[in-house]
């Protein structure tokens, strides 16, 4: 089983929702879209599911045009943001609802039923109405009814956004153990990138109609292939500074200057953008070929186990650095941070990325 | 501005409250000094709402007052009370510009035009508002209308306090950063008291000098996010608050050592005999290392790693012992032995509960 | 290779057909009408647009035209107003809402004819209640004879009868309006006006459009009730387009210069609705 999209796109009118994209999702794995609100999630779930016709482009299931077909002929589950149960129906008539529609006898149906409330922690509350429940087991019942179903593609979009922190942890830690057993292809919209990396599978990075990359989450993550998918894939932002080459000579804004090494020595000579990641920026001098850079702080946030100190270097974009640890430092003072050679990103004038250090990449 | 006085307050939604279990919001003694910035953490339902409603004056409690510096503010109205809110849902009035939304408030007050346009321009110029003055507020981003109904909270002079209701769920991830870190420059440079309500704990401990934590209608912890993190007061606290929460295992303390079914855990302090009937450590992942038995040399909990977590930043390992789950947080760039069998505590950071409150240990 | 099917046109053709036998097919026998001529023994003459001319020019349907002008302006000034300003002051929660909605809902569920005749009765000055009080307490009273009384009495009536429609409307849209921005205008000190200017109506703008519409087309077809009442009298005074069209068609049999006067009168309604609507949704997409 396997759902391909070959060249797929979505206008609306005047707008382009979606552009033309390839992606090819195979069974039992979980994928998550990653990308900021309107960036195109929802659109490219709804082609997925035949609830939107495609403008350009075929969509395959095992290698079948279902392109026409409609989403009712399709193996299809979607869960929303908001939380949709039928208010009338007790949990339980709720999550059997699609297998009554299969015409599943009594006996089968009631285990299932049974089964998939157990999983979900609602086994206690199946005579109950959704109204009734909390919101985090409002949203299980939703899921619930989705997995019952024994759908070939689930689609979750942003199925978490409207709960507690709490709760979201929970469930975040049980989504992945479901689709596991159920061998579909599961695909979950989301805006926040720490929620990609704790799904973990696949994620494609989307930005304004493209799917800008598309991989195992963490070499999504370790290696972007551009700075659009390094900015959707990083929470607080990435840090850019601009860089020079010449020979074996990187120099840095301020007249820093690094040997090259790696990847690095093979790049032609030219101006390019360094990235790297808030947690690589240091307030403590660090071992190995370190950068060190002035920037004044403009504000610090606590939390308890980390600091998030924000910085302004030169005349660049605001800089963030993600420190562990308590960190007292005043606003206006002139910071020394640090950065390890080995953590930076080498993009082009192209924003494309050329080079990435040995450290950083996905094992 | 002003130092906000709760006194004995209490609150109820049902018109005849027999026992505690009918308050939303059971007997609050607490002062908001002037200045600072306070979060109100809890999960939905604790009560947290309902004392922001308090605050501002939209809801009348049921027992107790509320002070404004002397100024007793109970049966005050909202409009009289100099308070200004910003709630989840950016509420913006729609047919207005920018500039009249901001102005809006000042009008209401009867403030000459000038005072008004002034204030206006300045406020806007603060909150980066400048290029958009003239446009109608309805067509603008989620995050923008939001920042538009803090202006205008911010244009008025003496605001005694500035409450915020989880002001940040409808902002996605990237801009919220920069809305959680305009905010937190406001705060340093005009120094408003700010209570800010939210169930998101970064947002929480990233904006606040102090975070008050709510469970149930009770205020369960105030602190720095600091002793928040390493001191939870409450079982519940550890729970809530870090990612994943405090690990918590059944114990029995004896002098400086706890004993979790009969292995000895060191502790920093010492504990005399501790009343409660259930006498609990709790270790947050951050403090517990994962290493082989031969690194741990005999001692630590003998665990199985069940999965190993990439999260980028750093790794969650969910191990097993005796069928308890506990998690252990490691750093990036640490190794992790296929062979590692055995969890360690940091002895500084355990912490001991009894019937779920933290117990106070004497110097070793 | 499937493809989208077209299988949904075939759920809608029975709408398709219904609307041709209600609508398209009456319409084109007006239309059929309008430009021949008659003198029964079903034979017809070609007229050309001769009736339109004749219609158009006429004084009478002039008349009419500004009579019927008037009253939907008056009750249009009358009812959109009052049905906000009752809508505003229906009490929202308790068990005062259903009662108010029930008592709303009431004028609307009597027909129009039971209407007509109730204030035909209602205004007597013999056994109606109305009548008879206003003619104790000295004031002189006749829609039988008194223009001004008459046009009184079709006003009112319209308004009892419709104000409820849109009150209830503006009600739904009062209630979409979450309490969050109430309270922030408290917070900023917003006076009431200023609540009802700035917040309430602005929420409430789409379903008055609806309702200025509704209200707009129905009073301008407006024929039962004041045709009960006061039989388009005394003289013409309360002849509106429809009971002069009617007068035309059944009482004269002129079926040429009806058939032209009601394509007329329909072009009208469409005109206007047609400028109503462009205009107002363009003053929404201006404030945009």
């Amino acid at each position: 089983m396997a759902l391909q999209l070959e060249n797929i796109s979505k206008v609306a009118g005047r707008e382009t929702h979606i552009y033309p994209t390839d992606l090819s999702l195979d069974a039992g794995t979980l994928n998550v879209l990653l990308g900021p609100t309107l960036s195109g999630k929802t659109s490219l779930m709804r082609l997925m599911a035949g609830l939107d016709k495609p403008a350009t482009g075929r969509v395959l299931w095992n290698g079948n045009d279902v392109t026409g077909l409609p989403v009712q002929r399709r193996n299809v589950a979607m869960v929303y943001q908001q939380f949709i149960n039928y208010p009338s129906m007790s949990v339980y008539e709720n999550i059997a609802s699609p297998l009554r529609l299969q015409g599943l006898d009594k006996a089968s149906m009631d285990r299932k039923v049974r089964e998939i409330a157990e999983l979900m922690k609602l086994d206690s509350m199946l005579s109950r109405k959704p109204l009734e429940l909390s919101g985090g087991q409002q949203q299980r019942c939703a899921l619930a009814r989705a997995l019952v179903k024994g759908a070939d593609l689930v689609l979750l979009d942003e199925p978490l956004a409207n709960l507690d922190y709490k709760l979201r942890e929970e469930l975040r830690v049980e989504i992945p153990r479901f689709f596991t057993e159920s061998g579909a292809i599961f695909v979950y919209a989301t805006t926040e990138p720490s929620e990609a990396l704790l799904l973990g599978g696949n994620t494609a990075a989307m930005w304004e109609g493209r799917v800008t990359q598309f991989g195992p989450t963490l070499k999504v993550y370790r290696e972007p292939v551009n700075a659009t998918t390094a900015q959707v894939f990083s929470d607080p932002p990435m840090n850019f500074v601009n860089v020079t080459k010449a020979g074996d000579k990187l120099l840095f804004g301020e007249g820093q200057s690094a040997l090259a090494f790696g990847d690095l020595l093979a790049l032609p000579d030219d101006c390019y953008m360094a990235g790297f990641r808030p947690n690589h920026l240091s307030l403590v001098p660090l071992d190995g070929q370190v950068l060190k850079f002035h920037a004044e702080v403009t504000v610090t946030e606590i939390t308890g186990s980390e600091t998030f100190v924000h910085l302004q270097h030169a005349d660049d974009a605001p800089w963030v650095a993600l420190a562990h640890g308590v960190h007292e430092l005043s606003i206006a003072q002139m910071a020394e941070v640090f950065v390890d050679v080995g953590n930076i990103y080498f993009f082009n004038a192209k924003e494309e990325l050329v080079a990435v250090a040995a450290a950083t990449k996905a094992a | 501005m002003a130092e906000i006085h709760l006194k004995q307050l209490a609150h109820s939604y049902l018109p005849h409250p027999t026992g505690s279990q009918d308050y939303a919001l059971k007997r609050v003694e607490h002062v908001w000094e002037d200045g600072k910035a306070y979060a109100l953490l809890g999960p939905s339902g604790c009560g947290k709402t309902t004392l922001l409603n308090i605050i501002s004056g939209l809801l009348h409690p049921s027992e107790g007052q509320v002070y404004f510096d002397d100024r007793d503010v109970t049966s005050l109205p909202t409009e009289q009370r100099d308070i200004a809110q910003v709630f989840q849902f950016p509420v913006v009035y729609d047919t207005m510009s920018v500039y009249d939304n901001l102005a809006f408030p000042l009008r209401n007050h009867g403030h000459d035009e000038a005072v008004v346009r002034e204030r206006v321009l300045r406020i806007a110029e603060m909150l980066d508002l400048s290029a958009v003055l003239k446009k109608k507020a309805r067509g603008l981003t989620a995050d923008a209308k939001q920042t538009i109904s803090l202006g205008r909270g911010l244009v008025r002079e003496n605001v005694a306090a500035i409450l915020f209701d989880e002001p940040l769920t409808v902002i996605d991830p990237h801009l919220k950063h920069t809305l959680r870190m305009q905010l937190k420059r406001l705060h340093q440079q005009f120094y408003h008291t700010m209570i800010y309500v939210t169930h998101d704990q970064t947002e929480a401990l990233s904006f606040a000098d102090q975070v008050v934590v709510m469970y149930d209608g009770d205020v369960v912890q105030m602190g720095s996010p600091q002793e928040l993190f390493e001191r939870p007061a409450h079982t519940f606290v550890g729970y809530f608050i870090g990612s994943p929460g405090m690990n918590v295992l059944d114990a029995r303390v004896e002098g400086n050592r706890a004993y979790v079914d009969g292995l000895s855990v060191p502790l920093a302090y010492s504990y005399d005999a501790i009343a409660g009937t259930k006498v609990e450590i709790g270790v947050r992942p951050e403090f517990a290392r994962l290493m082989s038995r031969e690194d741990a040399g005999g001692s630590g909990l003998p665990v199985t790693v069940k999965r190993i977590e990439d999260v980028g930043r750093f790794k969650i390992a969910r191990a097993e012992f005796l069928g308890r789950e506990l998690n252990v947080v490691i750093p990036e760039g640490i190794p992790v032995s296929d062979r590692a069998d055995r969890i360690l505590f940091d002895a500084q950071h355990v912490n001991v509960y009894a019937d779920g409150w933290i117990v106070k240990g004497r110097a070793a | 290779m499937k493809t989208w099917n077209n299988k949904a046109w075939f759920m809608v053709v029975p709408v398709v057909i219904l609307v041709a036998f209600s609508a398209v097919i009456p319409l084109m026998t007006v239309v059929n009408y309008s430009v021949q001529d008659t003198f029964g023994n079903n034979q017809f003459f070609w007229a050309g647009l001769e009736w339109f001319n004749e219609i158009v020019n006429s004084e009478r349907f002039h008349d009419a035209l500004g009579r019927q002008f008037l009253f939907t302006f008056l009750i249009l000034i009358i009812e959109i107003p009052l049905g906000v300003y009752i809508a505003l002051h229906m009490p929202t929660k308790g068990w005062g809402r259903p009662v108010a909605l029930v008592l709303m809902s009431l004028p609307l569920l009597i027909p129009w004819n039971v209407v007509g005749t109730i204030w035909q009765i209602f205004g007597r000055s013999d056994i109606g209640l109305l009548g008879y009080t206003l003619q104790l307490l000295g004031i002189e009273y006749n829609y039988t004879q008194n223009t001004f009384d008459a046009w009184a009495t079709i006003i009112v009536m319209d308004v009892w009868h419709w104000t409820s429609l849109v009150a209830l409307l503006a009600y739904a849209g009062l209630q979409s309006i979450p309490q969050a921005y109430y309270q922030a205008a408290r917070i900023d000190g917003a006076s009431r006006w200023a609540v009802f200017r700035y917040i309430q109506l602005p929420k409430m703008r789409s379903v008055l459009l609806i309702a200025f519409l509704l209200r707009f087309m129905d009073s301008f077809m407006i024929y039962t009730e004041p045709f009960v009442v006061t039989g388009g009298g005394p003289g013409n005074s309360t002849t509106l387009l429809s009971i002069d069209l009617v007068k035309m068609a059944i009482g004269q049999f002129d079926l040429g210069p009806a058939a032209a006067f009601s394509l007329v009168y329909f072009l009208i309604i469409l005109l206007l609705s047609w400028v109503f609507y462009t205009v107002m949704t363009n003053i929404d997409k201006q404030e945009r």
